[in-house]
């Protein structure tokens, strides 16, 4: 094996034998007794795949939900076994599937560590040496000698997170250990991570945070039913990755439609959302940069005059990223006709790629009750190469040196 | 399984680590806490020896029969322990197992070893008792060491397979629950051997071939009185002394390599 070279996987393939009823029983033995086959189903959750990660690289996996992608990472980490195929791992290798493996609640967080820690390879005494550090970057000296289970679930996320970046391994596995925590913690999560960067290690990365992904990644790879489908830097990989959620959004926007969401005391009814792009058209995807229209269409059953409208760009983890209403520039909607639409145009989209939700409203003067107000009206995605923060304004640059004062 | 890799660092750090939490955790919330383990075992002792001792007057020919009782609920009290909890083993770290990737045997050990520590616990009682009947202590109590090297090894090999049965088959758990309770009474535990000699010879050269009835019977023999009836005593042909040991082998083979061949699958299954 090349000595640059970490991880090699070649033409890894996995099933799983799946029970259609899960009797773990006396009876499953009959069943199989009298007939072989039934009772399971193969189900090939990994098709095929081969990659390879060199050494230092920061690797993302990325994939939806089902796409096999944890399967792989389990694999990686030696929790499965493979069916055919082969994976080569050049060093030590230390898993985060979860934090916290093997955290007991009836334990005191004390006994947890020295668990936690023997599980990551750490004997008693490297752990008492690290105590202190752990324990004051977990921010909790003071509940130390208090079981588990009296913890709250942030607390435990903290201690659990500031054992595992103990692990002096060579490879890192790291599968959505930031989909919990506050945003404090998450920011801990990424210093982290840049501390890993820096320091050389090699990491394997899944997310479904694709700003994550695209801040720290070097490459990627994009799981899709099993196979590897792109491969390359995490902004290409990024993009398949979104036109593939489009692509099964359209289909699963049909279903939802049926089922919005509406709050508000009626009068009015926001009936469906368009996102338009700069040449017109109808469109689920685009581009950061360019000029695009939200378009909500409306009725109403009663005349209403004065009234305020205002659309919401939601983000994928759900944050409010734009919220703009016609009050805040004193815009007058007028009388609402019976059926009608009405346009939000942005001359620039501001927005960094990804998946964005639309929410619409139309609300009384004073913004203080609804008329109507729908939560995931439409999905689009931005597609393009920016890299940082949810949205981008472009501010006037300018560097100058500091005068030095003389004493 | 590698033997070797049992006492790797990393191996060692975390058996010991599993054998603390167990430790810790299963007297959590009583009062009494490791009092039990030594009560649980004095207390069996006592309603068994005031209903069989006592009242059925079983073991009247036999010199001390109060000890030689304990020693062997004691045994038996063991080997129960450590196949029960050895069988709940992979089942009950289900949730480590899949989450991180370890030697999976550390897990059978570490829950077998709660029990032994447990038995020396139980046999430092026993030692007292021994005393305060004032046995005569004989050099082969020396020997003792091995009779439960002998049925550690005997408890290891049943709990590797049964852990991996359990893991498909969550069913071995009655099951075994009921083999126990038969076996207890098809072993001379709370009655002397002596009286099944009298029923039948043949029955009771049987009985002698069990590796746990062996291994009981050769403990008390060596520790407490040389009235017990022991294997090679009463079974003269040499081969068929070999019995409960080569039994021992076999399961122990069987159970490993069922073991080692299921366990790369037990993340997938459990």
């Amino acid at each position: 094996m090349n000595p640059d070279t970490a991880i090699t996987v070649t033409n890894l393939k996995k099933t799983f034998r799946l029970p259609h009823e899960q009797y773990s029983g006396a009876k499953q033995i009959f069943v199989n007794l009298f007939n072989q086959n039934r009772g399971f189903e193969a189900q090939r959750v990994l098709d095929d795949v081969s990659f390879e990660i060199k050494k230092g690289e920061f690797f993302g996996i990325i994939g939806r939900n089902g796409s096999g992608k944890s399967t792989l990472l389990k694999i990686l980490a030696g929790i499965y076994a493979l069916d055919e195929g082969s994976v080569h791992v050049n060093g030590s290798l230390t898993p985060f599937i979860e934090l916290g493996v093997g955290f007991n609640p009836e334990l005191t967080g004390r006994e947890n560590i020295y668990m936690n820690g023997a599980l990551l390879g750490f004997s008693r005494k490297e752990m008492e040496r690290m105590y202190d550090s752990i324990v004051s970057f977990a921010e909790i000296e003071k509940f130390m000698d208090q079981k588990l289970k009296n913890y709250s679930s942030g607390m435990q996320v903290r201690l659990a997170f500031s054992i595992a970046i103990q692990a002096k391994s060579d490879i890192l596995l790291l599968d959505e250990v930031l989909a919990v925590g506050d945003a404090l913690f998450q920011q801990k999560c990424y210093d982290y991570f840049e501390e890993i960067k820096r320091s050389g290690r090699t990491v394997v990365f899944i997310s479904h945070d694709m700003g994550a992904i695209q801040t720290f990644c070097d490459r990627a790879i994009l799981i899709e039913k099993g196979k590897k489908v792109a491969e390359g830097k995490p902004v290409e990989v990024i993009q398949e990755y979104n036109e593939i959620l489009s692509a099964s959004d359209t289909f699963r926007q049909e279903l939802e439609d049926t089922s919005l969401l509406h709050i508000g005391v009626g009068g009015a009814e926001v009936l469906r959302a368009e996102v338009i792009n700069s040449s017109g058209k109808v469109v689920k995807k685009v581009s950061e940069g360019e000029p695009f229209t939200v378009r909500i269409h409306y009725r109403t059953s009663k005349a209403i005059t004065g009234s305020v409208l205002g659309i919401g760009i939601m983000g994928d983890r759900g944050q409010s990223i734009l919220g703009p209403n016609t009050k805040e520039v004193s815009f007058d909607a007028g009388t609402l006709p019976e059926r009608g639409f009405f346009e939000a145009k942005f001359s620039t989209n501001p927005l960094s790629p990804g998946t964005y939700t639309l929410r619409a409203g139309i609300l009384n003067t004073s913004v203080t009750i609804p008329y109507d107000l729908v939560e995931n009206l439409a999905k689009f995605t931005v597609v393009g190469n920016r890299r940082y923060g949810d949205i981008y304004i472009e501010p006037a640059w300018s560097n100058h040196p500091t005068e030095a004062k003389k004493q | 399984m590698n033997v070797a890799n049992i006492f790797s660092r990393r191996n060692r750090i975390l058996l010991r680590e599993l054998v603390i939490t167990d430790f810790k955790l299963r007297y959590q919330g009583s009062i009494l806490g490791y009092l039990w383990s030594l009560l649980k075992p004095l207390l069996l002792f006592f309603i068994l020896y005031m209903v069989f001792v006592r009242f059925l007057r079983f073991g009247a020919d036999v010199e001390h029969f109060a000890v030689y009782l304990l020693l062997g609920l004691v045994l038996w009290g063991f080997f129960t322990e450590a196949t029960v909890q050895g069988m709940h083993a992979i089942v009950g770290r289900g949730d480590m197992i899949r989450k991180i990737n370890f030697p999976k045997y550390i897990i059978v050990i570490s829950s077998t070893i709660s029990a032994l520590i447990n038995l020396v616990i139980n046999l430092l009682v026993v030692f007292v008792f021994i005393l305060i009947n004032g046995v005569d202590i004989k050099p082969t109590i020396l020997l003792l060491p091995f009779n439960i090297l002998e049925l550690y090894v005997l408890a290891l090999a049943v709990a590797f397979f049964l852990s991996a049965v359990m893991v498909k088959y969550r069913d071995i758990g009655y099951v075994w629950e009921v083999i126990l309770q038969g076996a207890f009474y098809a072993t001379p535990i709370i009655y002397p051997l002596s009286m099944v000699l009298e029923y039948s010879p043949v029955a009771a050269k049987i009985m002698l071939l069990n590796p746990v009835a062996q291994i009981i019977q050769d403990s008390r023999y060596n520790t407490i009185t040389r009235q017990t009836i022991t294997t090679d005593s009463l079974i003269a042909n040499p081969w068929a002394v070999a019995i409960p040991y080569i039994a021992i082998l076999v399961l122990a083979a069987i159970a490993g390599i069922y073991f080692r061949k299921n366990s790369k699958y037990f993340a997938e299954n459990i």
